[in-house]
């Protein structure tokens, strides 16, 4: 156990390391920030100030290891744009995102979980059907367009819910449902597929033979093994959605990372961009190894084919 | 794996039930996907002769903002309304139809073309190639791809050619997860086996025997890229990093009708979005049954 964890983090320092040097080169191979960065009517010598003084003048490579020893310790460099740390600007965002991220996790799973026991439970039927039509609707409705025609309805057409901005749970409903909407439709596979296999097995078999009625058997046999699985996605796009969240939040004017990198983007402020991003990546990283090494807890068998 | 000698052959001998079985997959075939898609390729193909505007250019005569013609104050000169330069709607939607299936096939080509060959090399080769070329595909996918594209798409510039390899560059990387274990299998059986013995070369190998077996799988893989990369780029053009103005580009139409969104012009953002919606509609309905008649292995992806 001891050999696979150390084993598994390695490949995640590995991983990052990659990462984050493709990251740091992209953003160096394209374009000057310093010409952006400094007034228009900055002579040469205004240029050289500026980048000495943002460290910009040395080497990619001796800029790239004052980057990871800075990371390490927290410290993601200092936006251009705003004048403070990128770490501070981003943990005054992160609470925002984390908020509309559990919400859309919540609406993913009332949507997925249900829809996806049912369809296991009547599989071939009807019911199926509709299930795999709500998935199927889940992958192809654009979730960003969905959040438009949300404020079309709910805000323009019926005036019940504002387009946009944080404040009191009305603000929050959309936002999620359109972020949440996407990962619905896998939750729903998940559980479905998940279920049809609990419900094929042995000891549900001896659940039925033991006379047990068929809600006795779904909801409490069944049901707890085969939601193992979904709630692990469920913790996995949680993180996937904190970052991914780029577009929902700009159409809703979310002040979570997403927006923070749109922002970044369009003022080319490297240093955030580069530590939004690579922050994204760490997270998702993280989150890999706490499920890889979960998983190896609960299933001795996972430890040896790796 | 050691070679068995009951191996069943991959590729399957062209014999007489093969024409009925073909005539059993025609009629489970999906018609409705394979009628839109048909149906916007030759939108697309014929855009120039079907549209009757230029998609650019302000329609004469109409004014901006007209709704659909069923509407009160519509005129059949621009029969789905005009947008914020009075440009014909109904044009813009046709030419986008071009933007969004060049996008969505080339950026899957090339996807599955880098994702492929990478998977090949890290199966075939092996050792530190396969290492270096894992530990990249993890590295990769540690980002959202959106994320990164979007990324990549501000850092490098916007145009629908960038767009195109942008979209390639972020989303090869199931191809060579997925080609790399198929490929792992083939490597061990009899028939690659037999080949190498007989002193073929590994480049032969790869093109006559490992690359005809894996083409199932990566066009199966394609069928189910092309909905999500069109997504994507209509994702970036919404965001403004993706194919720029004044191009018909379905995203870019969806994020000039948002500043309007709250006047209630909603002709502006629901007919964009229904298009996008049924392309990748059509798109996953037809990888589906491409999925379950070309390699049953990939049911449960």
């Amino acid at each position: 156990m001891g050999r696979f964890i150390l084993r598994r983090v390695l490949y995640s320092v590995v991983t990052l390391l990659i990462l984050s040097a493709t990251i740091f080169l992209i953003v160096r191979l394209t374009g000057d920030p310093v010409a952006l960065l400094a007034e228009a009517s900055a002579t040469q010598e205004d240029l050289d100030r500026v980048r000495r003084q943002w460290g910009l003048d040395r080497s990619w490579p001796a800029q790239y290891v004052t980057f990871l020893k800075n990371a390490l310790i927290g410290e993601l460099g200092k936006s251009f744009n705003y004048r403070l740390p990128v770490s501070e600007l981003y943990f005054q965002r992160l609470p925002n995102s984390l908020t509309l991220g559990l919400a859309a996790t919540l609406i993913s799973l009332l949507i997925g979980i249900p829809a996806g026991i049912v369809s296991a439970v009547k599989v071939n039927t009807w019911w199926d059907s509709a299930a795999k039509g709500v998935a199927l609707l889940g992958l192809s409705i654009p979730g960003f367009w969905l959040g438009l025609v949300l404020i079309l309805v709910f805000s323009v057409w019926l005036r019940w819910l504002p387009t946009s901005g944080a404040g009191d749970w009305r603000h929050i409903v959309m936002p999620a449902l359109a972020l949440g909407w996407y990962f619905a439709a896998s939750m729903l596979r998940l559980t479905r597929s998940s279920m049809l296999e609990v419900l094929g097995s042995e000891y549900i078999k001896l659940a039925r033979l033991k006379g047990l009625p068929d809600v006795v058997v779904i909801a409490v046999h069944a049901f707890k093994n085969a939601l193992i699985p979904v709630f692990t996605l469920a913790g996995v796009n949680l993180v996937v959605m904190v970052n991914a969240a780029v577009i929902i939040e700009v159409i809703f004017a979310w002040p979570g990372i997403g927006r923070l990198l749109y922002e970044g983007i369009f003022q080319r402020d490297f240093p955030l961009v580069q530590g939004v991003v690579i922050m994204a990546g760490f997270m998702i990283v993280g989150i890999n190894l706490v499920v890889d090494v979960l998983y190896a807890f609960i299933d001795p068998r996972i430890r040896l084919t790796r | 794996m050691a070679i068995l000698a009951g191996d069943p052959p991959i590729v399957r001998p062209r014999t007489a039930s093969r024409g009925r079985a073909m005539a059993r997959a025609a009629r489970r075939a999906p018609l409705a996907a394979i009628v839109i898609l048909g149906g916007l390729t030759l939108v697309a193909i014929f855009a120039d002769v079907l549209a009757p505007y230029d998609p650019t250019m302000p329609v004469q005569g109409a004014d901006m903002f007209d709704p659909p013609v069923w509407m009160e104050g519509g005129k059949w000169s621009a029969p789905l309304g005009t947008d914020f330069q009075g440009r014909d709607i109904l044009s813009r939607l046709i030419h986008g139809a071009r933007v969004s299936l060049i996008v969505g096939i080339m950026g899957t080509l090339v996807a599955g073309g880098i994702g492929t060959a990478l998977g090949i090399l890290a199966g075939y080769v092996g050792g530190w190639m396969d290492q270096v070329i894992m530990r990249v595909t993890d590295a990769w996918l540690a980002l959202p791809a959106l994320v990164f594209a979007i990324f990549l798409a501000a850092m490098i510039g916007p145009s629908m050619w960038n767009i195109i390899i942008i979209l390639g560059a972020v989303y090869w990387t199931r191809y060579a997860r997925v080609v790399r274990g198929e490929v792992l299998t083939l490597r061990e059986r009899e028939f690659v086996k037999l080949a190498e013995i007989a002193g073929a070369s590994r480049w032969r190998v790869i093109k006559r025997h490992i690359l005809p077996n894996v083409m199932n799988t990566a066009t199966v893989l394609a069928s189910l890229t092309v909905g999500v990369v069109i997504i994507a780029e209509a994702s970036l053009s919404f965001l403004g990093v993706g194919v720029p103005p004044p191009q018909p580009a379905w995203g870019l139409m969806l994020s000039e009708a948002r500043p309007t969104l709250m006047a209630g012009q909603w002709w502006l953002t629901v007919f964009p979005g229904s298009c996008i919606l049924l392309i990748v509609l059509a798109t996953q309905l037809f990888g589906d049954w491409l999925r379950v008649k070309l390699d049953p292995q990939l049911r449960n992806l």
